[in-house]
């Protein structure tokens, strides 16, 4: 087993993602540490232009149609075969919906470890020390890595990405299609675009934000009046949107959208890690949540342990009176 | 035909968390236990799906909580025809995702389901998800994130969530893996006078099974998220907390 960490590059529609890079500057920090080099793994059809734009001191490339898409079968069966052939120290995997489909399969199809949900990774007294996120993100769990290739799928966000093209520029490596590619069991695929939006939350200044502890789709009128008091746009957690309650272009988080507001005002949010990757940034945030120990008070500016209701009844009396 | 759901029982994340003793795992005897949430979709997606093709439904769960029974009973409540438990020496303990799946392929395997669908996550899964690692042992194509499925001839068209609204539209060979996101339909709201029905006219089969040699994944020590960085924390009456806060968002120029 070598030394060497490996990345799996996501991209969609010609554009590496943010995570990618976020992961490659992961693996070049883990890799300062022994000197051991950063392996990008690129799948695609037509991404030859990507892989110039990579840090990574090497870029495979698998080039093949039916890899035109990451569909979770074409792209499993890809890096597991690579990944057996030369298995490194290391295959970090985006936790994204892609990488989701990927990692558990990879692993399971190899039998090497894996430790889903990472949040963080070090070296410490030269053994690999990684921490997930569980429980909602109420918990964390340090996993000791053993000398087994590991595979380590990562919560987008968690992880600076790291700018600096190495010098010189990495190699690029074309590798042949694996032959599991010959027997695919995924007939077609559709992309497809969410209709145009009422309103487009990534671009408002500020936000109020409700979650499932406002308990009826009768109490957002609540919400809506408060948004509207502080100028704000109102949009939710996944469960309201998953209701009806509000249109999914209200949606924050990791499946729904990333906004980096100037005041973020959530209201009955427990913040689980899906919702934390697309508010995070805010650059005020403030939580109103009746569990202290609710892990959206861990990236808040501002916390209340209260009622929401009562909290945003004040706030309006205040705000109308 | 055959579509099977597989369900498990997960701690409680809205109660409150306490970590054993032993550092390595919550204190089991404070935890409330709960459906895995995307179980419960997994389950409403199958019967749905059933109901469109007259296919039949079998709940399988393992018992590691020993309170699996009231789910499963309540799978049957919903339209489930089958529901079966898998017993062993494992109740009480955190069971790896894939020492989960070696438990449930070879039940699987005898089903001959032409589905298998789970939740796309649950809140312990730290060695991966379930769906995937399934499919992979099984050999079967899957895709995860499913927000919607339909079976057409010899295959399931899955609509599988990306981000941002944005969704990818897969046709799978049959027989098939998934991991259900969101069911097309919140899930169904059973009367409790329905389950306790249930419960007197249906039974679970119980399968024993032998304990796999890797239990629980490889934790060192399990801690709660630091206080550093934690927010400062606003008291006093609401209308204190509401001048506190408008005074904040004055000072920042946000009102
Ligand atoms: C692949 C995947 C993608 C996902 N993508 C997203 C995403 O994009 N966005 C997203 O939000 N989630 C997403 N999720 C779901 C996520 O895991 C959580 O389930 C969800 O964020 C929880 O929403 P919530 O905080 O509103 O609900 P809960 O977790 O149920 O929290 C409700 C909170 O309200 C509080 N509360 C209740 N009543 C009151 C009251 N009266 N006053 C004050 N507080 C109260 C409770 O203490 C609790 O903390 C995703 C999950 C998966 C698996």
């Amino acid at each position: 087993m070598a030394q060497r960490i490996a990345v799996l590059v996501e991209h969609l529609e010609g554009q590496p993602t943010d995570v990618t890079f976020e992961l490659l500057g992961l693996a070049r920090r883990i890799a300062n540490t022994n000197g051991a080099p950063v392996e990008a793994l690129l799948f695609g059809q037509g991404v030859r232009h990507l892989a110039e734009t990579i840090p990574a001191d090497r870029v495979v490339l698998v080039e093949d149609p039916r890899l035109r898409y990451l569909t979770p079968e074409a792209t499993a069966v890809t890096l597991a075969a690579l990944l057996r052939a030369d298995p490194p120290r290391l295959a970090l995997i985006p936790n994204t919906s892609l990488g989701m489909d990927v990692a558990a399969w990879v692993a399971a199809a190899l039998d090497w470890p894996l430790i889903a949900y990472c949040e963080g990774l070090e070296a410490r007294d030269g053994q690999l020390v990684a921490t997930a996120q569980l429980f909602g993100g109420k918990i964390l769990a340090d996993v000791r890595i053993d000398d087994r290739p590991t595979v380590i799928s990562a919560l987008a966000g968690a992880f600076a990405a790291d700018a600096m093209q190495p010098e010189p520029p990495g190699t690029i490596e074309r590798r042949d299609p694996p032959s599991e590619l010959a027997a695919l069991h995924t007939r077609s695929v559709v992309l497809e675009r969410p209709e145009a939006a009422d309103v487009d939350i990534t671009r408002a200044e500020k936000i109020v934000a409700v979650g499932r502890g406002i308990e009826s789709k009768d109490n957002l009128e609540l919400a809506e009046q408060l948004a509207q008091a502080l100028g704000a746009v109102l949009a939710a957690s996944r469960p309201l949107v998953d209701a009806g309650w509000l249109p999914r272009s209200r949606q924050v988080g990791k499946s729904g959208l990333k906004v980096k507001p100037k005041l973020y005002f959530a209201l009955g949010i427990s913040g689980a890690p899906e919702h934390l990757e697309g508010m995070k940034d805010a650059e005020l945030i403030i939580a109103v949540n009746k569990d202290p120990k609710a892990p959206i008070f861990s990236v808040a500016d501002y916390g209340v342990v209260a009622d929401l209701f009562e909290v945003a009844e004040a706030l309006l009396e205040r705000l109308e009176g | 035909m055959t579509i099977v759901v597989v369900m498990e029982q997960v701690p409680d994340v809205v109660e409150e968390l306490a970590i054993a003793p032993s550092g390595t795992d919550l204190d089991r005897d404070a935890v409330s236990y709960v459906v895995n949430e995307y179980d419960d979709h997994a389950l409403e997606e199958a019967l749905l799906l059933a109901e469109a093709t007259g296919d039949e439904v079998v709940a399988v769960g393992i018992d590691t909580t020993g309170e699996l029974d009231q789910a499963l009973y309540t799978a049957l409540a919903k339209g489930a025809r089958r529901a079966i438990k898998l017993t062993g020496d494992f109740e009480g303990t955190w069971l790896s995702t894939r020492a989960a799946a070696r438990l449930l392929v070879p039940v699987i395997q005898e089903l001959e389901p032409r589905l298998v669908l789970t939740g796309v996550q649950a809140p312990d899964d730290l060695d991966g998800q379930l769906a995937p690692t399934l499919a992979a042992l099984l050999g079967w194509p899957h895709a995860s994130v499913v927000i919607g499925s339909q079976l057409v001839d010899g295959a399931v068209q899955v609509r599988k969530e990306l981000w941002g609204g944005m969704t990818m539209t897969l046709e799978l060979e049959l027989p098939a893996v998934l991991g259900v996101q969101a069911a097309r339909q919140a899930p169904r709201y059973v009367p409790i006078s329905r389950v306790r029905q249930v419960m007197r006219e249906a039974s679970i089969e119980t399968r024993d099974v032998e304990t796999p040699g890797d239990l629980a994944p490889a934790i060192m020590r399990l801690r709660f998220p630091e206080e550093a960085g934690q927010a400062e924390i606003l008291t006093g009456s609401a209308s204190e907390i509401a001048d506190r806060i408008i005074e904040l968002l004055r000072a920042r120029g946000l009102l």
